[in-house]
């Protein structure tokens, strides 16, 4: 399974990553339409994190024993035994955050739009290359 | 009333309707110039400090950002242009040497847009380099004045020692550019780039951080004036080593490295206190004649067994001709000659942009002068300071050079927008900054990776115009300066240049 690799070293914290992700899970796909009609609706699903100049952009690692698929309630969290990739099918969750509770990452928000729901990564389906990394100026994301 | 003659040199011009209040520009401003302003949920520009530099709008998602020259406001004097107002203005305030980075900007002739290369036809034919074999290969260091061959049990054999040699898969260098002007991951990409070509990189004044000891095969020890960083090991994990006298930017004047920027890494690699001025003398203390320049180069071929080229960096000056002369017979196995449009990590203003004079003069003098008394061979010739393009470094070698220096070059692969503003230390892309948050934009895998994609562009365009020219190596050309012809040129200009004006053939 290809992953999302964090190369912190070299992460500015400019937060393009965010941005894109946003874009990318938002109804229009267009980032101004995004950005000005669909506000604050969209959440990133890759979270910047910063601490004087070391930043690091992190999303749901896909763990293999995911915790997070062992603590749902409803079976909205499953993992593909085929892909790997961990995946909340919104319409199913219920929003009693035990994923957010379990993960050691903390990698996963809560959706309180019209959904209220589990919101993570999801490896940009359909995407070859996930849009955080594929937007990253500094290459400090990679997948592979 | 002081503060109030300072003017915005930029206008930022942020479009409402494409803004998204992502504050990427906001993040990515070292000057800070841009703000959210939560009162308005917008972000708000105060282009007072902007200095030019263009990250926020390359970096700006939306294209939201237009970062525009403002036209000063004076009304128009050809005698007083608005630069000499705004400097009075900043001297008259603060009393101080104005200080400027990277080449100089003013409008002098650039003499590589007056000369034109040939190309043949009919007569003799061009040759295709995807299909034919191309020699671009560069050898530096002297060469003997003959050589000897025996043959023995049917081979032959090589009779004369040979000086040492650098052997380049390109004529191109990366010129010296110390390790506190400049990142260390701009250092490491120059280094890993260099390697990976199989050229080599300089690295200037400021020592050799520890880490490229690996790139040591394709490293140029500088020896300058504040002899930071310089010992035995130094010497060893080096190429070559190249004495530096001067640099085109600031020809005579010396280097100041302010204590605010010797940083622990900066300190161990310049082998001074943290903290502590770094002081490069205006002259080397030890070099007042060729006498003592040959002191000092014998001084390091003996410290590197004779087993490395050891070269003499000056920049060009009005008696260039004879200089090099003398450092020819003061044993150099290179010389590097730096223009005056050669870059600068700092250095006053007024001396970068009216002290030392073109490099294509200097370099066609300098070539001649060697000529007429024999001793061309003795010494390979490398020029740097504005080389902008291949069609740059085609005519560099067709006056006379062996290979060229490219610096600025190099760093506008990496990023660089040229905004001269090196000296604050703020550099925005990384480069010229030794601040934690800035240098991680620099990473060193995009650098190398830039700068071995322009490397490799610019060799192929250097193969296209020989084989344009019908020449299929790139010693056929060098110093073949009938491969030139002048534009817009006075009969002084092209008899210095040593070419005929377009137009006239053979």
């Amino acid at each position: 399974m290809k992953r999302i690799y964090i190369n912190e070293e070299y992460c500015i914290g400019c937060r393009l990553c965010e941005i894109y992700c946003q874009v990318k899970h938002s109804k229009s796909n267009k980032i101004l339409k995004a950005f000005k009609k669909e506000l604050p609706d969209i959440i990133s699903r890759v979270l910047v994190e910063e601490i004087g100049c070391n930043s690091f952009a992190i999303q749901c690692r896909h763990c293999s024993d995911a915790p997070c698929v062992e603590a749902c309630i409803s079976g909205a969290m499953t993992k593909n035994p085929n892909t790997g990739v961990v995946i909340c099918d919104e319409k199913k969750c219920v929003g009693c955050w035990s994923c957010i509770m379990v993960c050691p990452y903390g990698v996963i928000k809560r959706d309180l739009s019209a959904n209220k729901a589990a919101s993570k990564c999801d490896l940009c389906f359909g995407e070859e290359i996930p849009v955080c990394v594929k937007n990253c100026p500094n290459e400090a994301l990679k997948f592979n | 009333m002081t503060s109030k003659l300072k003017q915005s040199e930029f206008e930022i011009l942020r479009d409402e309707n494409k803004c998204i209040s992502c504050e990427v520009c906001v993040r990515t401003c070292s000057n800070d110039v841009h703000e959210f302003d939560s009162d308005d949920s917008a972000v708000l520009s105060e282009s007072l400090s902007c200095v030019g530099c263009h990250r926020c709008e390359t970096l700006c998602p939306t294209g939201a950002i237009k970062v525009k020259k403002r036209d000063p406001e004076f009304k128009e004097n050809f005698n007083w242009s608005a630069d000499h107002i705004k400097n009075i203005y900043r001297q008259s305030e603060s009393g101080g040497v104005l200080l400027t980075g990277m080449g100089s900007d003013k409008p002098h002739t650039v003499y590589w847009d007056h000369l034109l290369l040939n190309a043949a036809q009919v007569t003799n034919p061009s040759i295709d380099p995807l299909r034919e074999p191309m020699e671009i290969k560069t050898f530096i260091g002297g060469k003997p004045d003959s050589i000897k061959i025996e043959k023995s049990n049917g081979s032959y054999k090589l009779k004369t020692k040979i000086p040492p040699h650098l052997e380049l898969e390109t004529p191109i260098l990366f010129s010296a550019m110390s390790y506190g002007s400049i990142s260390y991951n701009a250092c490491k990409s120059l280094a890993a780039a260099a390697s990976e070509f199989k050229t080599y990189y300089n690295t200037g004044e400021g020592g050799l951080h520890q880490k490229l000891y690996e790139y040591a095969s394709n490293t140029i020890v500088q020896v300058a004036s504040g002899r930071f960083g310089v010992d035995k090991e130094y010497l060893s994990k080096a190429a070559a080593v190249e004495i530096k006298i001067g640099q085109g930017a600031k020809p005579g004047i010396g280097g100041h490295l302010p204590g605010e920027k010797v940083t622990c890494d900066i300190s161990s690699t310049r082998m001074i206190p943290e903290g502590t001025d770094a002081i490069s003398p205006a002259p080397h203390h030890d070099i007042y004649s060729i006498e003592d320049l040959a002191q000092l180069i014998y001084a390091l071929k003996e410290a590197t067994d004779y087993a490395k080229p050891v070269g003499v960096k000056v920049s060009a000056v009005h008696n260039i001709a004879p200089i090099a002369s003398g450092i020819v017979r003061a044993g150099a196995d290179f010389i590097a000659i730096d223009g005056f449009r050669g870059g600068t990590g700092a250095a006053p203003q007024v001396i970068r942009d009216n002290v030392g004079i073109p490099i294509e003069l200097a370099l066609a003098s300098v070539d001649t002068r060697l000529r007429e008394e024999g001793i061309r061979h003795k010494s390979s010739l490398i020029v740097g300071g504005s080389i902008r393009s291949s069609s740059d470094v085609v005519k560099a070698i067709a006056l006379g050079a062996d290979a060229v220096y490219i610096a600025t070059a190099a760093l506008v692969a990496m990023g660089c927008h040229l905004c001269q503003k090196c000296y604050t230390g703020k550099c925005n892309w990384g480069i010229a900054t030794q601040d934690p948050y800035l240098t991680k934009r620099l990473n060193p895998e995009i650098g190398t990776r830039r700068l071995k994609s322009l490397l490799y562009a610019w060799s192929l365009e250097i193969k296209e115009m020989l084989g344009g020219a019908g020449i299929n190596a790139v010693e056929s050309l060098r110093g073949n300066r009938e491969h030139l012809r002048g534009v817009n040129l006075s009969n002084r200009e092209l008899a210095i240049l040593g070419i005929k004006h377009a137009g006239e053939a053979w």
